[in-house]
């Protein structure tokens, strides 16, 4: 085998936090679509937040779209390009936060495209701030003495939310904070694009990642952090799967 | 070519879809809902798409999209929901895609009323969003040059790569009258594919970036290069009715349902020996500012602003070009009043007749 970077990302270097799995997540992302021969097929929506960086580093049809907005965005490219390859790549804040009505209405009329949720339960571009998906307890910029859910209500579980939705055919989440999650990662993904290239709907990946940097870690602190805290609150596995239950 | 007999609202859709339009995105608010209504049976009946989205926001943000492919993409909406799509309006003009929105309006600000108004003047031509960017303005009076402006207005829209904007009253939406509908256009892809990631088969292309965010450098240059685009509107693009200017001693200026009423207002003070004539912009924006500057100030005793809306908002755009020259009456209804022929003809004669400050 031969370790090579994928031709979907430029050779441009990374300006993600060291350690940070936005890195990763695009990397297992490009390889998948190079994997499937889609390069030249495939159309990123880019959103707002650290992602917005992709615009720098993904080398592929990109339109990029207002805060939130990622998925109304690709609904309508998608419906009027039915044959391409359409994901957007999503943090907490864009897509639980301001972006919750596009993400619900996208997964809800069944829109053929894959949404690809990095859930690191903080606000990073803008320092750090509370996310929706900010664990109880979490200190960040905004909740200086920790999340306090008589405040701020509970971390919200998109995965668990969508896929009460009849239409998405698949949905599932995965932690990149083992060699085994992210190859699970890089499944889930393939799979969730190969659905959407038979046109089976609408397919959404959650991916549970970090941000040493606004959590104040050092990056394997984080990958330990994850463990205890993040995975039980938000745990990994398939919480829909049209075909399997079909079959 | 047969004329049919059309709403207003129903006629503008149907124009769209002649106009090479195979995407419309939008979402329920009176007095607009028939142009949605319409196009969710018509633009399938012709390969094209249409989708009632969850939100304004999510209906402009789905025009964004469809646009970036090259579509040519339509949303429509009233007041309220028009100012929910001005984030997506300025991420257009940001990113440099065409579209076209039509705002049927009505009485404001806020939720204001659901009956007819020309309320959102100011924000039409001013700032249909934050950045300072400018989008061109159709005011159509009648429903043919609704019909003529909506089936024109991607060309527009795709020569600057810059969003345009319908913008007629709650009345014309809701009147029916006879209009031609003219032949199906196809939408010129040979244009834009200067822009769009639609994905052609056979061709080795390089990758395509459309995006909103700009290095400083370059977001000044594009800024720039904007401002040229609104000077070039001002000098080819304006469009205007001059109506009975030529010994006019009163001069209305109204657009839309307001120019209507102004008109027969005209024709009753003409009879009694008033020289009124009317200024009619047909584009808000870029607005016809040679019109006011070339009137003969020696002759014209004063200028009535008529609209739709109490305070009027276009005086200050009419002030910059007469320049104190001639007094600036300004007379209205609003909240979704309409203007009606006989008030607006004593407010007309007061004024002529000297009865009025």
């Amino acid at each position: 085998m031969e370790f090579r970077r994928p031709s979907s990302l430029k050779g441009s270097p990374s300006g993600f936090c060291p350690g940070c799995m936005h890195s990763l997540a695009t990397r297992i992302i490009a390889e998948v679509v190079d994997e499937l021969g889609q390069k030249e097929n495939c159309v990123h929506v880019v959103p707002v937040g650290c992602s917005t960086l992709n615009l720098l580093y993904w080398d592929g049809d990109i339109v990029g779209a207002a805060h939130g907005r990622a998925p109304a965005v690709a609904t309508g490219f998608k419906r009027t390009n039915p044959e391409r390859l359409v994901f957007t790549y999503q943090g907490d804040g864009d897509l639980a936060a301001i972006g919750l009505a596009e993400i619900m209405g996208a997964a809800n009329r069944g829109e053929n495209f894959t949404v690809i949720f990095a859930n690191n339960q903080t606000y990073g571009m803008t320092g750090g701030q509370m996310a929706p998906t900010t664990l109880i307890g979490q200190k960040t910029t905004t909740t200086r003495y920790g999340r306090d859910p008589k405040e701020t209500g509970y971390p919200m579980k998109m995965c668990e939310i969508i896929s009460t939705l009849e239409a998405p055919v698949f949905v599932a989440r995965y932690a990149l904070n083992s060699p085994k999650g992210i190859m699970d990662a890089r499944r889930g993904i393939k799979k969730a694009f190969e659905l959407q290239l038979a046109g089976k709907g609408f397919t959404f990946i959650e991916l549970l990642t970090n941000c040493p940097t606004n959590w104040g870690m050092t990056p394997l602190q984080t990958l330990d952090y994850m463990n205890t805290n993040t995975i039980p609150y938000f745990v990994p596995g398939v919480y829909k799967d049209k075909e399997a239950q079909a079959e | 070519m047969s004329k049919v007999f059309m709403k207003g609202n129903e006629a503008i859709a149907e124009a769209a879809v002649r106009g090479g339009c195979r995407f419309f995105a939008g979402y329920p608010i009176t007095p607009q809902n028939e142009i949605p209504e319409y196009l969710s049976w018509r633009l399938p009946e012709v390969g094209g798409v249409f989708v009632q989205g969850e939100s304004e926001v999510a209906s402009i943000n789905m025009v964004y999209g469809a646009a970036s492919s090259g579509c040519r993409a339509m949303t429509s909406s009233s007041g309220p929901g028009i100012s929910l799509k001005s984030e997506g309006i300025s991420y257009l003009a940001s990113t440099k895609l065409p579209a076209v929105i039509v705002n049927i309006s009505r009485g404001g600000p806020g939720l204001g009323s659901i009956q007819p108004a020309q309320m959102d003047y100011l924000q039409a031509t001013k700032a249909m969003g934050h950045g300072g960017f400018k989008v061109m303005v159709f005011a159509p009076s009648t429903l043919q040059e609704a019909v003529d402006l909506t089936y024109n207005a991607w060309d527009y829209a795709e020569r600057d790569r810059n969003p345009v904007l319908i913008l007629m009253d709650g009345c014309l939406g809701a009147i029916m009258e006879l209009v031609e509908l003219p032949e199906f256009k196809e939408a010129n892809r040979e244009g834009t594919k200067r822009w769009d990631l639609a994905l052609r088969e056979g061709e080795n292309r390089k990758s395509r970036l459309l995006t909103p965010y700009y290095p400083e450098a370059m977001l000044e240059y594009e800024n720039t290069m904007r401002g040229k685009l609104y000077e070039s509107w001002a000098q080819n693009d304006v469009k205007v009715e001059e109506f009975m200017l030529d010994d006019a001693e009163y001069v209305i200026v109204a657009y839309g349902i307001s120019a209507r009423v102004s008109r027969e207002a005209i024709y009753r003070l003409r009879e009694e020996g008033h020289k009124v004539g009317m200024i009619r912009p047909i584009t808000l924006n870029p607005f016809p500012k040679k019109s006011l500057q070339n009137l003969d100030y020696d002759r014209v005793k004063g200028i009535i602003d008529i609209e739709l809306s109490i305070p009027a908002q276009m005086r200050d755009d009419i002030a910059l070009e007469v320049k104190d020259r001639a007094p600036i009456y300004t007379y209205g209804r609003s909240g979704g009043i309409l203007l009606d022929d006989e008030s607006t003809y004593n407010a007309v004669k007061k004024i002529v007749t000297g009865g009025a400050k």
